[in-house]
């Protein structure tokens, strides 16, 4: 069966590779190219957990073939801390505990990243309705919504 | 397994070519949410994929000025949200689009590809008849202009013969006292499907109506443009008996299904109501303007 090659950026570097025309960024991320951070939940975009960037927009990466990233910049948690840093964001879910088992916290803050840089100050329902494709089998939203209101506030802190 | 090809074709004759010569084994993609996951499901197979967003006219928003939009059927609702005038022409039309599913569904769904999913629920649907948006489409025969509400056929299936593709949606100018909404019915905040969807457009001059669009949604085999209703709202200053008259149009061209999600005597009820809520918001919204 024949391959195709695609060149793409994931988190800031040039990467290649080989995939079928079926296959979903998903599959590659977690499979080829080893990315396991994106974490697959339904497959079917109702979930969140594999949430990615994709020129800076906020996508399911199960609901995108990997041929389209072609030419594109990809974005996944694995580039969220820089240079060994943690984004604000990732060390106030730390602080706060606003996670139990895990499996959906990069999807939620892929999604909270996206959602502070078009929105520095977003109300509690702002949070929430941004947040309802990210889906937390432990139900534990509130530290989440908490945890994600207050990095708004330490960053607009830190901006000023 | 069978291959499946993939095809990013950067103009719309190639596009058209390839989806003609697959004869029916092709599938469009362009935000994929639903082809991706029809497709897992195993409900599509295509042999070949067709990716539309390479091509210039399926991705730009144009505005012709006056009101007037022209959409290409693959802009995503997150695009769109983000464009600094079309919200304001069209806010109906808008809030419908982005209540297609999640924000990471919005970074990809298109209102091209809420149509030719046919799905009788679609939110940006009746919003766009309502809008008397018009689609424009390129086949191998050429291209052709139909009122948005001609498209849909049934549940999954259109109007669109072989080797068509959907290219973009063109909104009609918008004169003073233009105003138009949306409204579903659903039993949660979001992320659900409509027990029923209504859109309402109008334009208004010294409070009377003077012209009336109404889309109404998930409560038949297609979305439907809902004339009766339309009718019951011209000439009227939006009183209780034109509202109440312009509602049972609505309730009356229900033919809706017994489902999970509402009964047949629950969506034709509600179709009533969101009428009046829809065209009381479309005439604030008029006044506005």
């Amino acid at each position: 069966m024949s391959k195709l090659h695609v060149t793409t950026t994931i988190n800031g570097e040039p990467v290649e590779y080989l995939c079928d025309a079926s296959a979903s960024m998903l599959d590659i991320l977690r499979g080829p190219l080893g990315l396991t951070g994106t974490k697959e939940g339904c497959g079917s975009g109702d979930c969140g957990a594999c949430s990615i960037t994709v020129d800076g927009r906020l996508v399911c990466a199960c609901l995108m073939l990997a041929a389209e990233a072609e030419g594109k910049a990809i974005g996944t948690i694995e580039g969220m801390a820089e240079h060994g840093v943690l984004h604000p964001l990732q060390q106030k879910f730390l602080e706060m505990a606003a996670l139990q088992c895990g499996i959906c916290t990069p999807g939620v803050l892929m999604a909270s990243k996206a959602l502070l840089e078009r929105n520095p100050d977003p109300t509690e329902e702002e949070v929430r309705f941004w947040l309802a494709g990210n889906l937390c089998r432990c139900t534990g939203y509130d530290k989440i919504v908490r945890a994600v209101m207050e990095t708004a506030a330490d960053m607009r802190e830190t901006v000023r | 397994m069978t291959e499946i090809r993939y095809l990013a074709p950067s103009t719309l004759d190639e596009a058209v070519k390839a989806f003609a010569a697959a004869s029916g084994a092709a599938s469009i993609l362009a935000g994929g949410t639903d082809l991706l996951v029809q497709m897992r499901a195993g409900v599509r197979q295509p042999g070949t994929i067709i990716d539309i967003k390479k091509i210039a006219d399926m991705t730009a928003i144009e505005d012709l000025g006056g009101g007037a939009f022209r959409i290409g059927a693959a802009v995503s609702g997150a695009t769109l949200a983000e464009h600094p005038t079309f919200g304001k022409a069209w806010p109906g039309v808008l809030e419908a689009i982005n209540l297609i599913g999640s924000k990471q569904v919005q970074g990809r769904a298109s209102p091209g590809g809420n149509l030719c999913n046919a799905s009788p629920a679609g939110d940006s649907v009746p919003a766009m008849v309502a809008a008397g948006a018009v689609v424009t489409i390129q086949g191998p025969n050429g291209r052709r202009e139909v009122p948005v509400e001609a498209i849909p056929a049934g549940p999954g299936r259109t109007t669109l013969t072989p080797g068509e593709i959907v290219v973009s949606f063109t909104f009609p100018k918008r004169p003073k006292g233009s105003g138009d909404a949306y409204l579903r019915m659903i039993p949660r905040t979001e992320m659900d499907i409509a027990v029923v969807g209504l859109g309402v457009n109008l334009v208004m001059e010294g409070g009377v109506v003077k012209e009336a669009r109404v889309g109404l949604g998930a409560v038949a085999p297609t979305v439907l443009l809902v004339e009766d209703a339309a009718k019951a709202l011209i000439g009227s200053r939006l009183e209780d008996a034109a509202l109440e008259k312009a509602a049972e149009a609505c309730r009356a061209a229900c033919k809706p299904i017994n489902d999970k999600r509402g009964t047949i005597a629950y969506r034709t009820k509600v179709a009533g109501v969101l009428l009046k809520r829809v065209a009381a918001i479309a005439a604030q919204r008029a006044g506005g303007n």
